[in-house]
């Protein structure tokens, strides 16, 4: 869907501009807005969080498997959307989860995208054989399911944060150069781009200081668009069990571990990580759907 | 054009060495498979014997030369867990996994065109914005919880369709079907459902941008002018020429449909080949992981040469556009 | 979203008339956990293909439910020799083909164990103790044993008798493994006989119209697997199946309150325990003790044990179905020491107490290895235990990966304790302490399964003594003597054992067995 950008208006305050012609759907605003208060309350998770799921010292084990807005008869903190079977505060749980979800989530898309963006670049600055090469792999990465590549990934890298971590990158980095070969192809025969090569200008300069910040607009639509999909595989295959470990549980890993206490009806230990999860994904796609909205030329007329 | 065949089919011969070597490596790596295997009661002696038997006291090298060797001539080995030939394992599946993808996408087309063409035909209606925030919650939310979702509301609370499984089986040829039974049907719902529901999505904002830019087109303009009946302006003009775009999404949306049967099929333990997959990663059952992900592989590559080729056939002066 | 138990009820009564329920009378669909590797009955040690096997076919014993051996094809048996057995054949039993059994047909089954191919666990498991299997006549079997073995019973139960026409082939095994999982040479005594399989999906069986005992409630049976414990519970609400084995713990209290269905559960076998390793000074997962291992230390162990709450974790983690455990074998089982059946009680002061005492006041800490994924809420019992430990001042960190990455680490010995679990299917601790508690050695075939590497030589002594001993009284004292010996010096931490639990719908009951298996045959319907 990375369609040739017009380079950024260069007409007074392309900021404001932008953030003028984001605020006219309020369906984005209200996604915005939902986003940044998840992130918020992920980010201060500990500070926020009733308690500390991971201090598992803490956890008083009778306490488990209560519904919402219990009271624990043995600390008195209530409880507001129960505990799960390991006697876990559901809400701070959920809190974390949603970090470790989004840190998964963030770090892969910004490793894709410096690792991508660079290759892209690089690509349709050099061209030729070169480039040729690069978009084969680019190509045939792409032509495979992400979710197939990722469990692949993980059935030979094992578990963990950072094998996840790695494993997203992995199949992410490509949609990044693919983006960003086609619109520095553009930029590359501008004038300035031409101008800075007649100036002997180096070409890390001139790739990096002169190429890229044009580049940069469809980039960062595919990056938000793309968190959203890094966060629903996470969720994925930790749903799977070959995720994150049980012990640092994502909002997909806590879901799964509360499926079988969704059958006997004990729906809060599952349904409020899935209903955040949901909510998490949604808010980003309603931003960068608008995004991309904005920033494609085609729909601007 | 040939030359475009032959640089295809030797480029796919080298993803499937890489995707082997990668493979192979890396579950030799993550564990023996015969603790996961052998009875726990089993002494040292004979488990011994049960790596020797199945070649794992050899060499890394060796085993996945042997392995390349006989997989050349069409053995993947056989399934340490079952003794069976991995080929074959993967094979009896594939219709499971088939059947499921077929309605799922069958289920897409037929839920996310016209739902598309609604929407692009009149953009700024509220019907259409619906449909459009509909499509967001359809690829956004992850396949296994609207699963979860659909076997909480329709299989425990109403009742009305089994949570898991796959139908009786009737034998047609060499393949056992199961859609050929109204029990075949009421399993296939939910599963179908559930993986049909993001391609539907994918669909109906493929056929939208489609319907967009075909509408503004001097063609259907004149078709209006000439008062033709809008029955025959959508149904026909309009339809013949968003094929294309929506046909070739369709096309690679198969590959991605039958990986993503991984998921749907843990969920509703039907018994495909994503669900065997899972089983034999978790089992450290290495040839039959292997021998899948050569065969997807192989799958893959086919089906995007088949659809590139049909493309170009249909549109030669933009193939550049098919994957964007 | 809550599921009321009015709800579930009508839930399951209107799939029952939508659907026309799960099917006639008299068939049986069952949804199991895994489904049998192969058919061959030998080969792969398996309790899915166990079960399957046992449905089709008869050994010559049998194990009743909890788990004490009893005849079967073997009508009787007396001791020629310390080594020798001689086993009559019950008279007028006939295969499903219509052929009587007979001696022959013991001794082809015998012959063909060692020479099944390729197999992931060969049946030799449980004949590695025969010398040799004769007719004395056409209704006698002789086994002789290398050396005088009281488990030789037990041992039998599990290798089922073919029929010798049926199954022989041109192959050194006869019919092969292949053929028999197409349904070929699949001819036993057994209750059922074979009528299809598809890998993946639905293994059927039909009743056996030969059968010579109690004829099956079931005209038809249909296994079939559902490896996702929710949705095996699913199906069953939604009357997709009859019955389905491993109910998840957390489903049990609402399947016993919901009078559409039936929750049964079996004794007490599978064993869950902590081991620690008491073998190394530097262990890898001990951190803050100076490069000392605090677990050689008893009083350190002690204090271990007494910080959990073994029937907090019963109650709040295994749903109830599960018994808290103070020995490695259940009260029940043949050699527990009647001291060590009750579980120890929690008393973390005096666990404090005895940290100090061993000098660690100021704790350490540890990581506990276990699956995620392989025993019955594995990771959640060992997230319970390391609270229960961190809250005595021994820092725990839960170390829960995917059982294939478990197993590689416990045999490469990655662990300074790790949640274990072992099955005993002799009904007898001696086979449970040979493994898991006697000294390494890979040679003798023993402490096979002892990750900690304790080592003992007195309860070395007694547990060979005890192997060799045909007297039960004499056999069952020395048993005893060792598990008091090993649980009293805390060589492995036991707490609990899993209690089985199948549902079935209301209407339908079932003989629930020690050794897990799902046998069709026990399954009837309720007065």
């Amino acid at each position: 869907m990375a369609a040739p950008m017009i380079p950024a208006a260069k007409t007074a305050s392309p900021r404001r501009l932008l953030m003028q012609r984001f605020a006219e759907s309020p369906l984005a605003v209200l996604g915005l807005g939902t986003l940044l208060l998840l992130l918020g309350f992920a980010a201060l998770a500990p500070w926020v969080a009733p308690q500390n799921p991971y201090d598992i010292g803490a956890l008083e084990i009778f306490d488990s498997q209560l519904p919402p807005g219990s009271v624990s008869e043995f600390t008195g903190t209530t409880y507001w959307l129960g505990t799960d079977g390991q006697a876990r505060d559901v809400l701070s749980a959920m809190l974390y989860g949603m970090r470790t979800s989004l840190i998964v989530a963030v770090t892969s898309v910004l490793g894709a995208l410096l690792i991508g963006t660079t290759i892209g670049m690089v690509a349709a600055y050099i061209g030729g054989w070169v480039d040729a090469v690069l978009m084969r792999i680019v190509d045939l990465q792409l032509s495979f399911p992400a979710i197939l590549v990722a469990l692949v990934l993980l059935s030979v890298l094992g578990q963990g944060v950072d094998k996840v971590i790695l494993a997203l990158v992995i199949v992410q980095w490509a949609y990044f150069a693919r983006t960003a070969r086609s619109t520095a192809m553009v930029e590359r025969n501008r004038e300035y781009v031409l101008a800075a090569r007649c100036l002997n200008l180096g070409s890390r300069r001139i790739i990096f200081r002169h190429m890229l910040p044009n580049c940069l607009p469809p980039l960062i639509v595919i990056a938000t668009i793309d968190l959203a999909h890094a966060i629903a595989a996470e969720a994925t295959l930790s749903f799977l069990g070959i995720g994150v470990p049980v012990t640092e549980p994502s909002l997909g890993m806590l879901i799964a571990n509360g499926f079988e206490f969704m059958m006997s009806g004990q729906y809060w230990i599952s349904f409020f990580p899935g209903m955040a999860l949901a909510l998490l994904i949604l808010a980003i796609n309603l931003v960068g759907d608008h995004l991309r909205d904005i920033l494609n030329p085609r729909n601007a007329q | 054009m040939l030359v475009f065949v032959i640089n295809r089919l030797l480029q796919s011969v080298i993803v499937l060495l890489v995707m082997s070597v990668l493979v192979f490596v890396g579950i030799f790596l993550i564990g023996d498979p015969t603790a996961m295997l052998v009875s726990p009661e089993a002494t040292d002696l004979e488990r011994q014997m049960v790596r020797e038997a199945l070649g794992l006291d050899r060499s890394m090298l060796v085993q996945y030369l042997s392995f390349m060797g006989n997989a050349l001539q069409g053995d993947f080995g056989r399934s340490f867990l079952t003794g069976q030939p991995a080929l074959q394992l993967i094979l009896e599946r594939m219709p499971a996994t088939f059947e499921l993808v077929i309605v799922a996408m069958g289920f897409a087309v037929l839920m996310g065109v016209p739902l598309g063409m609604l929407a692009g035909m009149r953009p700024e209606a509220p019907s259409s914005r619906a449909i459009m925030a509909l499509s967001i919650f359809g690829f956004s939310l992850p396949t296994f919880w609207i699963g979860l979702m659909l076997i909480m509301v329709f299989a425990v609370q109403l009742g009305l369709l089994p949570a898991s499984g796959r139908g009786p089986t009737v034998e047609v040829g060499p393949l056992k079907l199961s859609l050929l039974t109204l029990q075949g049907w009421y399993h296939v719902a939910l599963p179908a459902l559930t993986l049909g529901l993001a391609k539907a999505a994918l669909l109906i904002r493929v056929t939208r941008a489609a319907t967009r830019e075909v509408l503004p087109m001097d063609y259907i303009k004149f078709a209006r002018a000439k008062g033709l009946p809008a029955r025959r302006i959508f149904g026909v003009h309009l339809l013949k020429n968003i094929m294309i775009p929506i046909l070739t999404v369709s096309g690679l949306e198969f590959g991605q449909a039958i990986a993503f049967a991984v998921v749907t099929e843990s969920v509703f333990s039907w018994p495909g080949m994503g669900k065997l997959l899972i089983d034999s990663i978790i089992t450290l059952d290495r040839p039959v992981v292997v021998a899948y992900v050569l065969i997807m592989v192989f799958f893959l590559v086919i089906l995007n040469l088949v659809v590139d080729l049909l493309y170009m056939a249909i549109d030669p002066s933009s193939r550049e556009k098919v994957r964007d | 979203m809550r599921l009321t138990r009015h709800r579930l009820l009508t839930a399951t009564a209107f799939a029952g008339l939508t659907l026309g329920g799960p099917a006639l009378a008299d068939d049986l669909t069952i949804g199991l956990k895994s489904e049998p590797s192969s058919l061959d009955p030998q080969f792969h040690v398996l309790s899915p293909n166990m079960q399957v096997a046992l449905s089709i076919f008869e050994a010559l014993t049998t194990q009743d439910p909890t788990g004490a051996v009893k005849p079967l094809l073997a009508e009787s048996w007396a001791l020629a020799s310390p080594t020798e057995w001689d086993f009559k054949l019950r008279p007028g039993v006939t295969f499903s083909d219509g052929s009587p059994l007979t001696a022959a047909d013991v001794v082809f089954t015998f012959d063909r164990v060692a020479k099944v191919p390729n197999s992931p666990t060969a049946f030799t498991l449980f004949t590695r103790k025969i010398a040799s299997v004769t007719a004395l006549d056409d209704a006698t079997v002789r086994i002789t044993t290398t050396v005088p073995y009281p488990l030789l019973l037990v041992d039998i139960v599990n290798i089922p008798i073919l029929s010798k026409t049926a199954a022989s082939g041109p192959a050194p095994e006869g019919r092969t493994t292949t053929e028999m999982n197409r349904g070929e040479g699949l001819i036993g005594t057994g209750p059922f006989t074979f009528v299809s399989w598809q890998k993946g999906a639905d293994l059927v069986l039909a009743r056996n119209e030969h059968y010579w005992g109690t004829a099956p409630a079931w005209d038809r049976v249909v296994m079939r697997p559902m490896t996702n414990p929710a949705a095996r519970a699913a199906a069953l609400l939604a009357g997709d199946i009859d019955m389905m084995e491993d109910l998840p713990t957390a489903s049990i209290a609402d399947f016993r309150a919901n009078k559409a269905v039936n929750v049964v559960s079996a004794p007490p076998a599978r064993s869950i325990y902590i081991a620690l390793d008491q073998e190394r000074d530097d262990s890898p997962g001990i951190g803050g003790a100076g490069g000392k291992n605090p677990l050689k230390d008893k009083r350190v162990r002690e204090a271990l044990s007494l910080a959990i709450d073994r029937a907090a974790i019963v109650e709040r983690i295994m749903g109830g179905a599960a018994v808290a455990a103070g020995s490695l074998g259940t009260g029940t089982m043949f050699g527990t020491s009647p001291a060590h059946v009750d579980a120890p009680r929690p008393d973390t002061e005096r666990a404090r107490a005895l940290l100090a005492e061993a000098g660690w006041g100021n704790g350490f800490t540890i990581t506990l290895g276990s699956p995620s994924g392989r025993y019955v809420n594995d990771a959640r019992v060992s997230q319970t235990v390391a609270a229960m430990w961190s809250r005595i001042g021994v820092t725990t960190a839960v170390d829960a990966v995917a059982p294939p990455v478990y197993f590689k680490n416990r045999d490469a010995l990655d662990y300074s304790a790790y949640l274990g679990s072992w099955g005993n299917n002799t009904a007898e601790i001696g086979t449970t302490l040979t493994a898991q508690l006697m000294t390494y050695d890979k040679a003798k075939g023993q402490g096979t399964a002892n990750g900690g590497r304790y080592s003992n030589p007195e309860l070395d002594r007694l547990l060979d003594e005890a192997s060799g001993t045909m007297d039960d009284a004499a056999r069952k004292a020395l048993l005893e003597q060792a598990d008091a010996l090993a649980m009293e010096d805390y060589a492995i931490l036991p707490l609990h054992f899993e209690v089985p639990s199948w549902a079935l719908r209301s209407g339908l009951t079932y003989a629930a067995r020690a050794d897990q298996f799902t046998l069709p045959q026990f399954v009837t319907t309720e007065n």
